[in-house]
């Protein structure tokens, strides 16, 4: 579904991502862990499209099609989502009406019919039950005035309206209580499907005790230096990453 | 001619004192009117000031009839279903009773043309005229004193609701003087209440190159525990040169209401005067700019609180293209007697490319110590962080920046309490939108 090869990123013409490796198979979950600074964010933003950032090296495929030269939308249309790590306040943009605009730019992008409201609407309910989140907050403004729970919720939500093949969780975690990660998590998980793959990128061991990785990999200094099972995690839960990087 | 003789004498000697301003006029300082006087047929010294007849029927004529009849049908395209049922057409300035219709008009409401009414309503006009916008505080308020032929005249009377809204068309052909000047009285008595929605339309049978400037002035008196409602839509104005002056008195717990969007127009100075001259009044001024090209569009506002107890609120947005320029200046006094005053400010500008640029100056005088005040202003391009965020949800770049920008200019015409003309303007900000984007 996603294969990199040798990615080399930056900003600001500072190597930041030194030649990344990775397969991605469908159905699959990737979990990414590394400490600050090891390339996390920069990995995600330059998959997602971000033009900051400068590719410098290396290819990405994406279900067979060159990723880095479609535009964050044609990736999103692609079947790509980002759950941003700060998800964007938007004044005077409802939710619901951002996602009735790209369901049907995507749909017409994908030659396929347009959604009725009936139908669209539906959609909306059933994938707020999924994330509990409440009726209310897709119709005010994005992400205007949401808790930090709220937020991730409602990056859950889209995702799950959106349907994506390939879902980049960029630190869904940080900022959540508990409760809320389990809320998040739980909607995940429902969303894991043989044909839908995950990159959940975490500083934290304590996500992946809700959503089990098939596979686990940790990056340093802007290079994938070990990779594994669910096991790993655990590994760096207990020995931090010092000894694993050194 | 009575009272009117001497007046006219004493803004022509306003106005002459005065001058054109220009660069180094404090007040004209981005909005430079030298330039539409140059190279133009309208020079400050061939005005012939000392000439002008002291004739109220002015200098503009009234079309004839052939002329009304493909005005009548021009004027189909500004029609607004829900406000324009009940219209008062100006052509150039002169009220065209032809082309008027008010059928739903309660008893107590004066429509007239202000020349008309010079003669029918003497002791009104004798009472309220010029007697709010000052000819010495700026040279184009006395040069409209000393020229203005025609206009209208609107009173309603003591405790009259007018339940319809009043269409004004202001339109501006290519039969207009170099440089028009028109003015217009309004005059709520106690507890009258009325909503005004003004259409500045430009009609012209061939490209405006930008010949015209029109100068016009409005005074409007809202007595007390009066609500006036006063919405400008400056739309299809291309190739005109405006100096428009708002003048307003608030009395006791009076309620003025206001909005001024520029969607068109080479070169547009909107001044926007009012005084709160007593207490428990509101004030709401709103505004929203939309340029492009080489447009240049100005708000000049000034509050001046006098009395306690009032509140004031204003929120301006721009949206600039191309290399057009934006001007707002927003004044607030709260005099020393003016405590227990909430007056708030806001302007907020997006760019749409490099070369467009706008001067904000927020203006706040307080001599009052009782007082709630605040002021932002913030100019800046499209949230890029934001961009990427719908972008990266699926959305196209232009459908992505058309939902900011109209959710961006939504703040001020969600405030817009008719609501066909709120649909109205949608519309028409939506068509504009497009066209920059699209570009």
């Amino acid at each position: 579904m996603l294969s990199i090869k040798n990615l080399k990123a930056g900003i600001d013409g500072k190597e930041i991502l030194k030649g990344i490796n990775l397969e991605i198979g469908a159905g699959e979950v990737h979990a990414i862990m590394g400490p600050n600074g090891s390339g996390k964010s920069t990995l995600s933003s330059v998959l997602a499209g971000r033009t900051d950032y400068e590719v410098t090296g290396g290819e990405v495929l994406f279900n067979g099609k060159n990723l880095l030269e479609l535009n964050p939308e044609e990736r999103a249309r692609e079947g790509l989502f980002l759950a941003f790590q700060y998800p964007v306040e938007i004044p005077g943009v409802s939710t619901i009406n951002f996602l009735k605009t790209a369901i049907a730019e995507i749909r017409e992008y994908k030659g396929l019919p347009a959604l009725e409201a009936k139908d669209f609407l539906k959609m909306v309910k059933e994938k707020q039950a999924l994330v509990e989140l409440k009726g209310s907050l897709a119709s005010r403004a994005v992400n205007e005035g949401f808790s930090g729970g709220e937020k991730k919720r409602n990056e859950i939500f889209q995702m799950a309206m959106l349907e994506p093949t390939l879902a980049i969780l960029d630190e869904t975690d940080s900022g959540l209580d508990i409760d809320a990660l389990r809320v998040v998590a739980n909607g995940v998980n429902k969303l894991r499907s043989s044909t839908r793959s995950f990159v959940v990128i975490t500083h934290y061991q304590r996500l992946l005790d809700y959503i089990v990785p098939d596979f686990v990999h940790v990056l340093f200094e802007g290079r994938i230096v070990k990779s594994g099972d669910k096991e790993l995690a655990m590994e760096l839960e207990k020995k931090g990453y010092g000894e694993l990087t050194r | 001619m009575g009272f009117l003789g001497p007046l006219r004498k004493r803004a022509m000697d306003a106005f002459l004192k005065q001058g054109l301003p220009g660069r180094k006029s404090e007040e004209y300082k981005y909005s430079n009117p030298e330039k539409l006087f140059r190279g133009a047929s309208i020079k400050p010294e061939s005005l012939g000031l000392e000439s002008v007849n002291f004739n109220v029927s002015g200098l503009e004529k009234k079309p004839s009839v052939l002329d009304l009849k493909k005005l009548d049908k021009a004027l189909q395209a500004f029609e607004i279903k829900g406000v324009s049922e009940n219209r008062v057409v100006l052509v150039n300035g002169v009220y065209i009773q032809e082309l008027s219709a008010l059928p739903d008009m309660p008893e107590g409401v004066l429509i007239c043309s202000l020349a008309g009414a010079l003669t029918d309503y003497r002791s009104l006009l004798e009472k309220h005229f010029s007697k709010y916008a000052d000819v010495e505080a700026d040279p184009f308020i006395a040069l409209n004193t000393a020229y203005a032929g025609d206009g209208l005249f609107m009173r309603v009377a003591e405790g009259v609701t007018v339940g319809k809204t009043i269409h004004i068309l202001n339109v501006i052909t290519d039969e207009a003087s170099a440089l028009l000047n028109k003015r217009n009285l309004i005059l709520l008595e106690r507890s009258a209440e009325v909503d005004v929605v003004e259409s500045t339309v430009v009609v012209s049978e061939e490209v405006n190159v930008g010949r015209n400037v029109v100068n016009e002035l409005s005074e409007l008196i809202l007595d007390e525990q009066s609500r006036l409602r006063f919405y400008r839509m400056q739309q299809d104005c291309e190739g005109l040169n405006l100096i428009s002056t708002v003048q307003v008195l608030q009395k006791a717990s009076s309620h003025f209401d206001t909005h001024t969007i520029t969607l068109s127009g080479d070169w547009m100075r909107n001044n926007l005067n009012i005084v709160v001259d007593a207490e428990r009044c509101e004030t709401h001024l709103n505004g929203l700019y939309i340029t492009r090209g080489i447009q240049h569009v100005d708000n000049h506002t000034l509050v001046d609180q006098r009395k306690p107890n009032c509140e004031s609120n204003q929120l301006y947005k721009g949206i600039l293209a191309d290399k057009s320029t934006g001007v707002f200046n927003g004044k607030i006094f709260v005099r020393r007697d003016a405590q227990k005053i909430n007056a708030y400010q806001s302007s907020k500008t997006i760019l749409l490319s490099d070369d467009a640029t706008v001067n904000t100056k927020p203006q706040l005088e307080i001599y009052a110590n009782d007082v709630k005040c605040s002021h932002g202003s913030s100019t800046g391009h499209l949230d890029e962080e934001a961009m990427f965020y719908l972008r990266s949800r699926g959305l196209s770049e232009e459908s992505a920046k058309r939902m900011l920008l109209y959710a961006f200019a939504s703040d001020v015409v969600d405030t817009i309490r008719i609501e066909p003309l709120r649909a109205y303007a949608n519309d028409l900000i939506s068509k504009q939108l497009d066209f920059d984007i699209k570009k």
